[in-house]
Parts: C-alpha cells; structure tokens; sequence
C-alpha cells in the first residue's frame, strides 16, 4: 500500500501540473469518430499555428465526449482560464482559434460552444457551460466520467482522478464482500440480457476448480454501436480496473479481453494500459500484497456477431469457429478450457470501480427500482444530435430522442432498440422507460445499446430486410431454425420490398418469426426476428401498402419507386445528363431534360447532382411509382 | 481467383512464434493476413502441418470469421460500411455504385490489381455516416458523386 501512496502522489502532482499549466492546454478529441471526422488534420494545423506564432502550448489528445455530431471537437485553456470547446472544427478554423485565444485573449465566443469548470473572471462569457447544453444536461456520466478529460495513455491521469482506488477497497471487502456489494448496488449485465452480475459471480466463486477465467467482453458487433469503443478508447484503465475487481471477487487468475480486430485504437490503447499495470504491480503475482495473483491477455476477435454469445466466443478463444453450444454447464461452472469462466460486458466492467469506490448505496440513487444505475447509448440515426450518451435507466424515450438527441429533422417515424436482436418501436413507445423490463415487454430489448431513430423517410419493410439479412449471414449454422429460418424471413422480406408479396407472406412471417424464437439454440437466433415481429406489429399498415399496393410511402424500396424530372423546376443545366452512368437521361441543354424510367437504374447521382449545385434544386426527385400513378 | 496463392511465401519464423497448439490458430492467420495480406493456400497447407491439424479444418475455422479474404488484396482497399446507421443513410446506394464502378464483387480485387473491395458491418462511425474508408482513410457523409471522385484520386 506504501508503494501505491508514492505512486498515487506522484500521479496527483503530474495532474495538478496540467491543471495549473503555465502555458495553454488544448485538448483535441482523437477517438475513432474524431478521427474519422479529420481530427488528424487538426492536430497538424495546431502544431503549425503554434510553431508560425512562436507560441508554446501542451496538447493533450483524449477520447470521445459524446457530441459525435460535432467533431472534430478542440478545448483550448488558457493559464487560470476555464476550458473553452469549438466545434466542427476544420483545420482553417483550428488556425484562428488558437491565434485568437493565445495572441489575442479573445474566445470568439460565437464560435465557441460552451466551457469546462468556473470561470470566476468572465473570460467564457457569452458562451454556455458545456454540461448546460441540452444534449448534455439530462445525462448522468458515471462510466464515461473520465473520457474526453483525461489523457487515456496516461495511467497517472486516471490515478489522479480516484482511479485503482476501488480495486483497494475490494481488496478490504474481500471477494465474497465485493459480491454482495455488487448485489446491493443491483447491477446487471449492460451487455444485453440484463442479468444480475452478482448472481452469475456467485456461481463462478462457488464452482470447484484449481483455476478460474475472467473474460471482458469487448466484441461489440452490434452495427451502429460503439459504446464500447468509445469508453476503451476514452478510459482504458476504468475498464481494466473493472477486469481486476471481478477476476478478484470470483477468483480467477486468468484474464482475456476479447476484442473485435476492427478496433484498432482501443487495442492499442488498451496494450499500452496494460503495460503501465504491470510497470505499478496491478498485475502479476500478489496484487500490492493482497496475494491475489492475476494476468491479462487480449484476443483479437476476427469477425463473427455470433461470438458475443458467450459459449461462442469460449470457443473462439479456443481458436475453433465460433459456435454456441447448448448450456447447461454453463460457463461459470464450465467455460474456457473447462475452468469456472465469467464473461462481463466493457461496460459492467467500467461500472464496477464506480461502484466500489462510492458504494453500493450511492449507486442506486441512480435509476428506478430493480433497473439501478445509468447505461451508454450510441444514438444515431436520423437525429439531430448523434453521439455516445449516458442516462439514468428509466429515462424514457422520448427524453433521450427529443431532450438529448433534439429530435429528428423529418417528422419521427420509430426507433430501433437493442441492434439485429431487438425491436422497432413506434411512437406510441415514446413514453416507455428504458429499462430491461419495459423494453422486453414492448417486444424489443435493452440489448448493448445502440439506439437507432429513423424518420419518415425509412421504410421498415427495408429495415426489417435489413436486419434480417445480417443475422442471417452472421447465423452460425449449427441449428436448423436460425440458419433456414432466418433465410426464409430474409427471402419473404425481400419479396415483399420487391413489390412480389402476397398477403399470406405476412402471416408466415408471423408463424416462422415465432418458431425462430421458440427453436433457437442461442441468443442470436432467439431474437433474430425480433425487428420483424415488432415492425409487422406496430407498422401493419406499411407492410399492407407494399404488398397490396406495392406502393413504399419512404421511397426506399427500389422496385417501388422511380426517379422523375420536374418541368417546372428543371432548367436544363445538364449536370444529371453528364452523371448519369446509362445515360437514361437526355435533353439539350436549356430544355427540360427527359429521364427514360427503363434505362435508369435507381443510382441517385442525379437525384444527388441536382442538389448539389443548387442550379435547378430540387428538379429531380424519388418518388413512390403510386405517387406517379395518381397524378 | 485464379491469381490466389500464385506467389508461395514461407511463413514459418510467422509459425515458430507459436507453439504447435490448435489455440493459437486464429493468432496465427490473423498474423499471416498481416504479412501476405490474405490466407494463400500454401500458408493453410503449411499451418495445417506445424498445428498437426487438417486443411479443411483451418479453411473451415477461416472462413467462419469475416476478417479473413482468400483473394490477394490489391493497392488500394476501399470499404464500404453497410452498419445501421449507414443504411438508414444510404450505404447500400454506395455500395452498388463502388461494384459498378469496379466491377467487382465484396472480397474481389479488381485485375489491375488497384482496388479490392469489401462490405463491412461498422466502421464505428455511426454519427457521420454513410461512411467508406479506403486504405486508412475515412470519408464521411458521402455521395455517390463524391465517391467517384474519391476513389478516382487512389491509384
């Protein structure tokens, strides 16, 4: 304990350090999202600014926010100074931001779009607290307290801000006190069943066994989630600290984070936190004397949605294909190589520290009665505000699409929950509590939580189509219902969204959804149909229009639809003819342009073009064949 | 198909770095796919002998996960993202217009060898989408217009 006390103040004094930097701080988001967003070119423009000027600053890269929608995101300090963030920063602007701030003093506060901390002398006025702004101020960061603030390369950054503090606190509850700590709190499994952690703990614990495994589950194959990711790349120490009081509490000596290969910065990161572990005794033999021995290894995952199944991906570690078996035993009782095996989600994982160093008690201030706590959502879609959030389970719906997403541009449509296993709800769900049960009970499930919004523009028939599709090209075959199921389903959606459907599709549909769910071996196949099913429920009609009419009111189903020129609108600029890659539109130039309905192909270049340079606008439009039919 | 495998490379020091265990097959591709840039047949017929286990057992492990390709990558891969949020986005539009222009399916690389060309779940970029990357590039928010011109500029 000596040790850690030296090294817990050393890690405060480098904080304080950058805290009371004497020269600026500018803080530029390099999370996967940022960088997508051209964070990189930022950083470079930063750095030139700064060497132009003659001007000294650190820079501190941290990890995503939230805010996705408005990256890149650059934090500039100065000396004394609250933390000024800018917005959609592309390089030029970077340039003058950081010359007005550092040469000028001045924040340009219409740029800026809100502040970090006090700001007892006025420099941010005119601009909001960051916490105030709307998509902020309803959530709750418990797991992803620390992304966006601290340096996830430095260890000391997380020490400083009370980290590795929880896992000594485990140490003096001891194993069985941890779990009855984690009971107390209520937390449950955020990976998606929702399953209480301490129970599944308590087995492990209880399993006879020589050596047991402690496996993160960090496969987050969910398409349009990247909680995981973000929270990784933002705080790897949260989580692994999380790793460190599990594996403890059940015993293991044996730890894995098994993590998808398409993530290659958390990998990094996650290597590189690993090593500063081992270098300040958090692994290894007899943990700061608490003679609790333990090790990580990371497993790159290859590709396969299947293995966040956990007999799946026991297997994969394995080095086999990656497919569930039938339990019991379960893995807590028989797992990887036959040991006692526990498999957390990042996020429970990231929860835990919380957990252990405010307590139990504080934790359940925190949601509603048998749902304690808060989860990350990855909001997306046809909204606003996208991003990576955290709420309060129990929040409802339409708090989190409207209050923090600010809403959708088109009129909301519906709102997919839970990725390919959960269910598209309608907005008669708005006001549903997000909470395991609810969700369950509207069909749909909390899943790891991706949250999808579509607006009228979707269609659900081709959601549906799409779902399905994936599930079932990532079925891993090995029992009959999901891998011929899912096909089928796929097979009548696509007729439908075809325009081919008949009316008896729906009904077998219905039947066959239900026997996937019924028959399946594994959760992928037990919810598989799960986006049909609630789509067939709550948007009946839609799917009656497609089938009866073989009409898509969305204009997405490309049998159904066509592309037009309008007269009135259409100035023959040409642009769409020199695009058109068949060539099915015609027309001189300063005359109305002709599109042949059979030499085009539904590509969008045209439909793109006209917008694009605004000469005509809107003279090209994508329309339901019926629309056409009736004027 | 019929360039695969043409080139016999020797991975054994790739080998050697493991031991002779059937757990270690996944590591083992994962790092012959970073040298050769995809699973020739002669690396399957070589790991097959150092783990003592058969060819079909190995392509059946291989081709059960979606990051291994058994096509020679060409200069440039570009990816197109086909998660949820990109569909919803029009990734699919994307998609068809990166086959028409190349000519090729998902998990083929053109003959010229300039581009390969897959479909992926999620580039994790959800808030910017529709998305593709081509080598290490991301390009958000992009049209079919725009896409042209992209991959117009990789040679």
């Amino acid at each position: 304990m000596n040790d850690y006390l030296k090294i817990k103040e050393s890690a405060a004094r480098k904080w304080e350090a950058l805290n009371n930097s004497k020269v600026p701080v500018i803080y530029i988001g390099m999370a996967s999202c940022g960088k997508a967003a051209g964070s990189p070119k930022v950083l470079d423009q930063i750095r030139e600014t700064l060497a132009n000027n003659n001007l000294k600053a650190k820079i501190i890269q941290v990890g995503c926010i939230g805010p996705c929608y408005l990256e890149p995101l650059m934090d500039i300090r100065l000396p004394g100074m609250p933390r000024i963030s800018y917005a959609n920063v592309i390089p030029a602007l970077a340039g003058r931001i950081v010359e007005s701030n550092l040469l000028k003093n001045d924040p340009m506060p219409k740029l800026a779009i809100g502040y970090f901390g006090d700001d007892p002398k006025g420099y941010a006025k005119g601009i909001e607290r960051f916490f105030d702004l709307p998509m902020l101020k309803p959530q709750v960061r418990i797991v992803l307290r620390n992304c966006g603030f601290i340096d996830p390369g430095e260890i000391d950054h997380y020490i400083a801000n009370e980290g590795y503090d929880a896992i000594f606190n485990a140490f003096r509850l001891g194993p069985e006190g941890v779990i009855n700590e984690i009971e107390k709190a209520g937390l449950r499994g955020r990976g998606g069943a929702g399953f209480p952690t301490y129970r599944k703990w308590r087995i492990c614990r209880e399993s006879p066994g020589k050596q047991k495994c402690m496996i993160c589950n960090a496969d987050e194959g969910d398409p349009g989630a990247f909680m995981n990711r973000s929270l990784i790349e933002g705080d790897p120490h949260a989580v692994l600290e999380g790793l460190l009081i599990a594996a403890y509490a059940i015993g293991a000596s044996i730890g894995y984070i098994y993590i998808r290969a398409e993530y290659p910065l958390a990998i990094q990161r996650l290597k590189k936190a690993i090593t500063q572990m081992r270098k300040y005794g958090f692994l290894g033999k007899n943990i700061h004397r608490s003679g609790f021995d333990f090790d990580i290894r990371i497993k790159e995952g290859a590709g396969a949605f299947v293995c966040g199944e956990e007999t799946a991906l026991i297997g994969s570690i394995e080095g086999k294909r990656g497919m569930p078996r039938s339990r019991p035993p379960f893995p807590a009782v028989s797992g990887l190589h036959g040991m006692p095996t526990i498999i957390n989600n990042v996020e429970t994982l990231g929860t835990l520290p919380n957990i252990l160093r405010e307590g139990a008690t504080w934790y359940t201030q925190f949601g509603t009665e048998g749902n304690r706590g808060t989860k990350t959502f990855s909001l997306v879609g046809k909204i606003r505000r996208a991003g990576l959030i955290e709420v309060p389970l129990g929040m409802s719906l339409r708090k989190i699409i409207f209050d923090i997403g600010g809403g959708t541009v088109k009129p909301f449509k519906a709102v997919q929950t839970g990725g390919p296993s959960g269910g598209c709800l309608s907005e008669e769900f708005l006001d549903t509590p997000v909470d395991y049960e609810s969700l369950g009970a509207a069909g749909s499930i909390m899943g790891s939580g991706g949250l999808i919004v579509m607006d009228e523009d979707t269609c659900v028939v081709d959601l549906a189509r799409y779902f399905l599709n994936f599930t079932q090209k990532e079925s891993c075959g090995k029992c009959a219902p999901c891998r011929i199921g899912t096909r089928h389903l796929v097979e009548i959606l696509e007729r439908i969204t075809k325009g081919d459907g008949v009316a008896e599709d729906l009904t077998k549909l219905q039947t066959l959804g239900e026997t996937i769910k019924r028959g399946s071996l594994c959760g992928l196949g037990q919810t598989a149909p799960n986006p049909v099913l609630t789509t067939l429920k709550y948007f009946r009609p839609e799917y009656m229009m497609h089938v009866k009419d073989k009409h898509c009111e969305a204009a997405v189903c490309r049998e159904l639809i066509e592309y037009r020129v309008v007269p009135g609108k259409c100035t023959g600029c040409q642009r769409c003819v020199d695009v058109c890659p068949t060539g099915a539109i015609t027309g001189p130039r300063s005359e109305i342009h002709n599109l042949d309905p059979k030499k085009c192909i539904k590509c969008r270049a045209c439909y793109e073009i006209c917008r694009f340079d605004a000469i005509a606008g809107d003279a090209i439009i994508i329309r339901s064949k019926r629309g056409a039919a009736n004027e | 198909m019929g360039k695969r495998g043409a080139k016999k490379k020797d991975i054994s020091n790739i080998l050697s770095g493991f031991r002779d265990d059937e757990g270690n097959l996944i590591p083992i591709l994962q790092k012959i796919q970073k040298k050769l840039g995809f699973i020739s047949e002669d690396s399957v017929r070589q790991t097959a002998r150092y783990l003592r286990i058969s060819e079909n057992q190995i392509f059946g492990v291989a081709s059960f996960y979606s990051q291994f390709r058994f096509n020679e990558p060409g200069r440039n891969s570009i990816k197109v993202c086909l998660g949820t949020a990109c569909h919803v986005q029009g990734g699919q539009i994307l998609s068809e217009a990166v086959e028409r222009d190349l000519g090729i399916l998902p998990g083929q690389t053109t003959e010229d060898m300039r581009y390969d060309y897959e479909q992926v779940a999620c580039l994790g970029c959800c808030a910017l989408a529709p998305v593709i990357q081509i080598n290490d590039d991301i390009y958000s928010r992009m049209t079919v217009i725009r896409l042209k011109e992209t991959m117009d500029k990789y040679e």
